[in-house]
Formats: C-alpha cells, structure tokens, sequence
C-alpha cells in the first residue's frame, strides 16, 4: 500500500519509467509547457499506416508528471491514431490508480503532448 | 539502511533526555500550577519557572522576558498582532521582509482588515536584508518590522544587530523569528536588540506544540488569546506543563553542547558542499556563503525538478525537502495551489527553475558516513532525471539554459 500521496502504480512509473527517451526519426512530436509550474513534456511518437508503433517520452517535472507521460506511452503503443485521440487525462489518471487533486494538471500535460504529435504527424504526411 | 534525516530544518527528534524531563508531568506531576496554595500546583509551578529560566539562559533574556505559547506560529501571532494593536495610536504601518515564515506572511490579510498597512522589504541575492530599501520603505507611521533571523529554506542570518540600531533612531519596534536560531547558533537578544523574538522547542530536540516569546522588559503588547491569569497575563489557558518541562531541558542542553554542535555541523556541511560542487555540473548554492545556520546546504539545480529529485532522495532512504512548485502543496484543491517558494523566488531564483531546489538540514546526530553516502547517490539521481528531461535535452543541442 502507498504510504505517500502517490498510488503505488504512480510510484511504479515513476521509478521505472517506460518508453523514456527519444526517437530519432519520429512521425509526430509534440512538445508542451505547464503554465501551473513551468514544468514541460515532450512525446515522440513512430507511426505506420494509422497505427502507433513506437512512443517514447521526456518529462522534466513531478512524479505524476513522469508517471503520466510513462502511461500514456504505454496506453497508446499498438493504438490507431483514432483511438489514440479519444485517450483522455482521466483515463490516463484511472490507469494510474488515481491522482491527487494538485496534481491532475500533470496527467493533463500528456495528453496535450499526445494531441499535439499527432496534430504534428498530420501536418507532416499532409493530412491536416 | 537506516534513513538518513537531513530535513532537521523541519522537526527534530526529541532527545532521550528530554523525554525523560517530561514523561513524570503526565501523571506523578500533574497537578495545575494555577492552583498554588495546594500541594499538587505546587511542583508543576516550579518546573515551569525552571524551565522558564533555562530557556532565558539560553538568548540570555531574563526570566520575566519568556512567555511560553502553543507554537512558534503562535508565538509569531501574538508578537506581531499584540505589538501592532498595542501601538496602533503611533502609526499604522507594518514592515515585512520578503522571506518571513506564513506564520507571519499570512497574518497580512487580518492587519489589513483592522486597518493596519503591510509594507514589505526586499533583500538580496543571498537573502539578506536590503537596507536602502528598508530605509525607503520607513514612514513615520511605521510601527514595526519583522525580519527573521535564521531563513531555514536557504540558510542565510540576518544582520539583526544593525537593523535594530536602525529602528531603534526611529522609534520602530523589531520582531525577529529566531526559530531556526535560538538553540542553534549563539543568541543574545541584548546585543541583538530586538524587542520580541520567536523560539521553537521542536527545533532543537524538544517536543512539537510548544513555543515561546521573548517580550524585552518594559514593551507594551497586546494579549491575543484572553482568559486567565497565566503566563504573566499574556497568553492565557492552563499551561503545558510537560511540554514546558520538556522546552526547558531541551534549552538547556541545546546551551551546553552548542559549541561541540557547531563545529560538527560546519565540518559536516563543508563537505558536504564541497562534495556536491565538485561532483554536479550547473548546481546553485543558495543563501549567504558565510552568513548561515551551521549544517544547512541548500541549493538549487538546473534541467531537474525539485519533487522528483526529493522523491528519489526519499527512496534512497534519504530525507530532505524542496521549495519547488511541485512539491509545494500535496494537499491544495487543484494546480493553482501550487507554488515556488517564496523565499526563492525573493532571492531572485526565475519561478521556473526553483523547480530542482533542496535543502539539506544536519544536525547533531548525523555522520561523515550519511554525508558520504548522500555524496555517492546524488550524481546518479541527478542524472537520471537529467536524461529523462527536455530541457536538458535541449540544452545540449541548443545551449539554451531556460525554457
Ligand atoms: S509537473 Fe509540476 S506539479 Fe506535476
């Protein structure tokens, strides 16, 4: 059981972050800033046909924030984009086993890095 | 591994001794000291004038000067509240500087509403006090100033001595906040000529929910909390006898072992300090450089967040605490609860890289060994989240030190 604020999932990602890092030739990268506490995510994200097939991630920010990123890579990997666009920081949250109130802006932030790569690979392959 | 407590600017353990001093006013000694004429009072009084006597000693006050209260917060409240309300026919203006404890900070709101007008006072990149702004910021309707004498988030004394000189020609009272000093450095509050000052006992070993004032003889304040007759009129409610036991051993041995204490914790932080600089490229040493509470490293460090670098600390079995926004408020409502500290952000630190701030806070029981140990772990933490980071990321293509 979490002694902390943190679920035991939150502090699971946290400390064992999946998917971090780069891709170099990515298909779609998205980049966000949190006007809350200035902390920023990056997501990169490998993508063939509709589906996803790679996402890595960078995160400077708080536990929630690198347990969220880590996540949402892992919700999204083997998605199609379409699917892709309905994750919402709620699930995200759910799938973490909760987050404390303060902290739900940080789940927020990946799903804006989520929307914002994808957006960036539509405009690459011409679709926007 | 045992943990290692480096957060002693938060709470100290209470020592053995002190426990020992407390533990028979529970039950043998329980008696109400107000009750003077029967036996049972009797003892009770006794110890609390003892106790009373040490914590004196200990800033070189006189007995008669120390009011015992709930808390150091409590303490800060009725110095600021019960000077202000006692010379509010001498002026309305109140000083503060930029880095006081909420427990002063937030009575601002309530002074405003009496009628009172808040004014504060900026200070340096090392945190200390900004004379000519003092002086620009002095009206002839001020009435007092609270400076803090030892900031426990970066470390950094206040050069009390030469403020209160400064009010003293005009006639403006000094409240100083000696909780992070009383008990650790030297303290002489004749020398330091203020007229009230902050102690906490549960900053130097002693329990949690007692503090104390020093009143200086002759200096007219307001009581805040009314009822009885109990600390010589000031702060009312029967009194915490065990905790008041249990402040005054606390002073006592905090007097007597201060010297052996400070040349500890100056070697410990030393190399502490040294071992950090030497092993973490772009770390930002905070508050004075000499000026400072011996034990205390503070710092702050670029491309890493203050949270996950206190969470990774934690997890290594390492306490310490940050003034990064992150980790400012677990307990807020939502985002906007969430701050940089302010004392960080007074000292000139940009909001958005307070973000990788810690303070480590030693005291008397820790070891070459735990600063040794701490040294070994930090390169590694401090690069993981630095690989994880976007900002350093682009730093290293880009150079760009800031978002
Ligand atoms: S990233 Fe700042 S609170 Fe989560």
């Amino acid at each position: 059981m979490a002694k902390g604020p943190y679920s035991d999932i939150v502090m699971d990602h946290f400390m064992n972050p999946r998917n971090m890092g780069e891709i170099e030739d990515a298909d779609g990268v998205g980049e966000v800033g949190n006007p809350a506490c200035g902390d920023m995510m990056k997501l990169y994200l490998k993508i063939e046909g509709d589906r996803i097939v790679d996402a890595k991630f960078k995160t400077f920010g708080c536990g929630a924030a690198i347990a969220s990123s880590s996540m949402t890579t892992e919700l999204i990997k083997g998605k199609t984009i379409d699917e892709a666009l309905k994750l919402s920081n709620e699930a995200v949250s759910e799938a973490l086993g909760g987050l404390p109130p303060a902290k739900r802006h940080c789940s927020v932030l990946a799903e804006d890095a989520l929307r914002l790569a994808l957006e960036d690979y539509k405009k690459k392959k011409g679709l926007a | 591994m045992d943990r290692i407590y480096f957060d002693n600017a938060s709470t100290t353990p209470i020592d053995k001794r002190v426990l020992d001093a407390m533990l028979p006013y529970f039950s043998d000694f329980f008696g109400n000291p107000s009750s003077v004429l029967i036996e049972e009072g009797q003892m009770p009084g006794k110890a609390i004038d003892e106790a009373r006597e040490r914590v004196a000693e200990l800033i070189h006050a006189e007995k008669g000067e120390i009011i015992f209260t709930g808390s150091a917060t409590e303490s800060n409240n009725l110095a600021i509240k019960g000077l202000a309300l006692a010379n509010r026919s001498k002026g309305r203006r109140i000083i503060f500087s930029d880095i006081e404890h909420f427990s002063i900070l937030n009575q601002a709101d309530f002074l405003t509403d009496l009628g009172f007008q808040i004014d504060y006072v900026k200070v340096d990149g090392y945190g200390i006090i900004d004379m000519g702004d003092l002086e620009r910021k002095v009206t002839e309707d001020t009435i007092l100033v609270a400076l803090i004498h030892g900031n426990l988030e970066i470390g950094t004394i206040e050069p009390i001595e030469e403020v209160a000189r400064f009010l003293k020609k005009r006639g403006i009272l000094l409240h100083s906040d000696g909780t992070g000093t009383c008990g650790r450095i030297p303290v002489d509050v004749k020398e330091l000529g203020v007229d009230t000052m902050t102690l906490s006992a549960h900053q130097i070993n002693g329990p949690k929910g007692i503090g104390a004032l020093y009143i200086k003889r002759g200096t007219r304040l307001t009581p805040i909390i009314h009822g009885g007759f109990q600390e010589m009129g000031y702060r009312a409610g029967t009194e915490n006898v065990p905790y008041i036991v249990g402040f005054g051993e606390a002073a006592r041995i905090a007097r007597e072992e201060m010297g052996e204490r400070m040349a500890h914790l100056t070697m410990l932080s030393k190399k502490l300090r040294e071992g950090l600089a030497s092993s973490i490229e772009y770390i930002h040493f905070t508050g004075h450089p000499e000026k400072r509470l011996p034990g205390h490293v503070s710092f702050w460090i670029e491309f890493v967040e203050g949270e996950s670098l206190l969470l990774w600390l934690n997890l290594n079995g390492i306490a310490s605490a940050s003034g990064s926004a992150c980790a400012s408020n677990m307990a807020a409502e939502d985002e906007g609860g969430l701050k940089a500290s302010h004392v960080l952000t007074a000292i000139g630190v940009p909001p958005e890289i307070c973000h990788g701030s810690i303070t480590f806070s030693l005291w008397k029981d820790n070891t070459v060994e735990e600063v040794e140990y701490v040294l070994s772990v930090m390169p590694g933490i401090v690069k993981r989240l630095r690989d994880m980071s976007p900002l350093y990321e682009n730093y290293k293509k880009t150079g760009a030190r800031t978002i």
